[in-house]
């Protein structure tokens, strides 16, 4: 899949568990899930289970320390679907 | 590590007046269960409300987080961690309250996980009463962490 489908797929989701304060269009490739985007701890989980669920793949604890941009987040999917190929 | 549910109970992070816990009856991987009652004293019945006491929704949620959701989170991380006080951040609920809870009445929590990642706890949650009809139900989820005592 290319970066650009999974970001595609990525984003809606990441939109979903944005708080109030931060605009859908705020969102972009650099961005920080938790600084910059405020995203919560809590909905950080459910933004990895909602991936795990769109893309049929599973994030194990190492993932989860080195996810922090939204970036890291699609080289941590691509990783995985290549994985499962 | 001892995770016997006495130990679990002496390791809540409550204490009185905001403890809603009398017993913890089973934990396992699974969920939690356990009791509490009212007592008719509690002072928040003064004034909830003046005229015809009832206990507030909030404590029935109180409850059925303490007993279903930190009890259990306390089971799941005591297996794998030292002795350290864990803790849970409520994040979400959304609990249907269907019968009142009289000052005096005695309640019973049983809780299901649904999920336990990344330090995310997401558990079922029903109590009933001394008849056994459900009092109220639904879905708490927590962030569980240690600090240092």
């Amino acid at each position: 899949m290319t970066t650009e489908r999974i970001y595609a797929k990525l984003l809606p989701i990441i939109q979903n568990y944005l708080p109030e304060d931060v605009s859908p269009d705020e969102v972009d490739p650099d961005k920080d899930l938790t600084r910059e985007l405020n995203i919560n701890s809590a909905h950080l989980v459910d933004v990895v289970l909602d991936v795990e669920d769109a893309f049929d793949v599973e994030f194990a604890n190492d993932d989860m320390e080195s996810l922090r941009t939204v970036n890291d987040a699609i080289t941590i999917i691509q990783n995985k679907l290549k994985e499962n190929q | 590590m001892k995770k016997d549910l006495q130990y679990i109970v002496n390791h809540l992070p409550y204490k009185a007046p905001f403890l809603f816990v009398d017993e913890l009856t089973q934990v396992d991987e699974n969920g939690a269960s356990g009791h509490y009652t009212f007592s008719e004293d509690s002072e928040f019945y003064q004034g909830h409300f003046p005229d015809h006491p009832i206990t507030p929704g909030v404590l029935l949620t109180e409850c059925m987080a303490q007993i279903g959701l930190v009890s259990l989170g306390i089971f799941l991380l005591s297996s794998e961690e030292v002795e350290e006080q864990t803790s849970v951040a409520l994040s979400e609920t959304n609990i249907e309250f269907l019968k009142g809870v009289n000052p005096g009445e005695t309640v019973y929590v049983q809780s299901e996980k649904i999920y336990f990642r990344f330090g995310k706890l997401k558990c079922k949650v029903r109590m009933t009463n001394a008849k056994d009809e459900l009092v109220c139900k639904g879905i708490i989820s927590g962030m569980v962490f240690q600090k240092k005592t």
